[in-house]
């Protein structure tokens, strides 16, 4: 437990420290609420699909998870570069101790961010439709946090340098983003389209996210979504805690 | 036997692909000694230090810390030994104190105790006044100081320094090398070094081996090297030594060979 704790608290002191990367990392989801919201909102209300804003607000928010946990995640790239990995891998702990520890506190760090875009997006006018479900959401935003930390976790644990880091960027995470569901609603898409969003974990994050926060928006179904996130969840972990045992240095 | 070994590592060899970086190596390291890797750069000493520390796989051969395997018995052998890296493996962003308190609390040193120790060792190398300030503000040497700090809150039996003066000026070379001779002679902690110093070594190490092309060449005292090699200094012996003059005793014929060929391609 006390291998979990600390390291769970050196994720949060690294975080609060940062002041920049807080900031830095909030620009881009205020750009699309603003932008987006407000940009295609009009037109949005005019096709009949009601206030935009309701339903981007949380894409958004998933996505500010989604980012902030795979950077946190993918932390070890870092700590490898500058040698704290050796410190933590040469103690007399198991190793998925530790990777339960980075984890948990990239998570927690993950599901701070989210709630600072939430805070941002009351202020643009969005407005949450039910108070009982918020609890809710906050416990799915840290489930999706804590997917996709074990994510970054797993690929980080695979990758020796910065070299493969803008590869998973483009190659993983942007896609992971933009085919969600996040901009747009997930009926009446193309085949192909479809399918993808529907084998994309974080669509069912978006999904289960909209349908707590705006009454009657899920798409696929609180049940299905939860049960989604769940497994997804529990394999990242395992696939992380597998990878970063087998790490040499 | 050496029923007094802390260390024992026997027909030792670490591939990588097809390089041999570490060739079928054995030696014991006594309860109490300061034992000396010296070898020049790419010997295999760094290679050698993270099989004994669970960080590699060895290839073949046997190795026993405090009586433990590092290939099954991790956790005992991780216990057993500190170690201060080659480079540095601090956590920037953290001040002194709580890159200290993290260790503790891995290695579970009971609170209570681990304050105290961490004041004690941050008196020790001269840190405490410091000990809030972000290591990202620190000099090399200051690291180097605070790493040993970490590598001694535990308690070890064993403590693995690789190159640790690398870098830093002599003042604080001198002073980190009585601390540890210190360290040695009250506490009783057996010494691993490794370095391409041989002053270092000459000056430091009970027992020195030389270290070369993944080879042990030679071990012993300082005296016993230059007796063996029939040089006046530690250096023209190291140099006697890796110019393969002497073969280890444990070599084969074809390691002969192969040294021998080795060492007439370079005179060529």
């Amino acid at each position: 437990m006390g291998t979990i704790y600390i390291l769970w608290l050196r994720q949060l002191k690294r975080y609060v420290r940062s002041r920049s990367r807080i900031i830095g990392s909030l620009g881009q989801p205020l750009l699309f609420l603003v932008a987006l919201g407000f940009g295609l909102g009009p037109i949005y209300e005019k096709a009949g699909g009601g206030n935009y804003l309701q339903f981007l607000t949380p894409g958004v928010i998933s996505m500010g998870v989604l980012f902030t946990a795979m950077f946190s995640g993918m932390e070890i790239i870092w700590d490898r570069q500058f040698g704290f990995l050796k410190e933590t891998l040469v103690a007399p702990v198991p190793r998925w101790h530790i990777m339960l520890g980075r984890t948990v506190g990239g998570a927690t760090v993950a599901t701070a961010q989210g709630l600072i875009i939430f805070a941002m997006a009351l202020i643009a006018g969005f407005r949450p439709e039910s108070v009982v479900m918020l609890p809710f959401a906050l416990g799915i935003i840290f489930l999706v946090a804590l997917l996709f930390t074990a994510l970054g976790t797993a690929v980080a644990s695979v990758l020796q340098d910065f070299q493969g880091f803008q590869l998973i960027m483009n190659l993983l995470v942007m896609p992971l983003f933009f085919l969600s569901g996040a901009f747009f609603p997930l009926g009446d898409l193309p085949f192909v389209m479809a399918a993808i969003t529907r084998i994309n974990p974080l669509s069912y994050g978006v999904d289960a996210l909209r349908g707590t926060l705006v009454m009657n928006s899920s798409h696929f179904g609180l049940g299905l979504d939860l049960s989604v996130l769940s497994i997804a969840m529990v394999l990242c972990l395992l696939l992380g805690t597998y990878l970063f045992s087998r790490i040499e240095a | 036997m050496n029923t007094n070994a802390i260390i024992t590592v026997k027909n030792l060899t670490k591939k990588f692909d097809d390089f041999v970086a570490v060739d079928t190596i054995s030696f014991d390291v006594n309860q109490g000694e300061i034992f000396a890797f010296l070898g020049p750069n790419g010997a295999g000493k760094t290679t050698t230090i993270k099989i004994l520390t669970t960080l590699l796989h060895p290839t073949s051969g046997t190795v026993r810390i405090n009586g433990f395997d590092p290939e099954h018995q991790k956790g005992d052998v991780r216990k057993s030994f500190g170690i201060v890296f080659q480079d540095p493996s601090l956590d920037d962003e953290l001040t002194a104190w709580e890159n200290l308190e993290l260790h503790g609390v891995l290695y579970a040193v009971p609170k209570q105790l681990r304050r105290e120790r961490m004041k004690q060792l941050l008196e020790i190398v001269g840190l405490m006044d410091r000990k809030d300030d972000f290591v990202k503000k620190f000099s090399g040497g200051m690291r180097r100081r605070l790493e040993i700090a970490r590598g001694l809150l535990h308690h070890p039996k064993i403590l693995f320094l690789d190159e640790p003066t690398i870098g830093l000026d002599p003042q604080t070379r001198n002073h980190l090398w009585s601390y540890v001779e210190d360290l040695n002679k009250k506490e009783g902690i057996t010494v691993f070094l490794t370095t391409h110093y041989m002053e270092e070594a000459n000056k430091v190490a009970d027992r020195i081996a030389v270290i070369d092309h993944g080879h042990i060449v030679a071990v012993g005292s300082s005296a016993e090297l230059l007796e063996q090699t029939r040089t006046q200094t530690l250096e023209d012996a190291f140099l006697a030594l890796t110019g393969n003059t002497i073969r280890d005793e444990a070599a084969t014929s074809v390691d002969q060979l192969r040294v021998f060929a080795r060492g007439w391609q370079k005179r060529r």
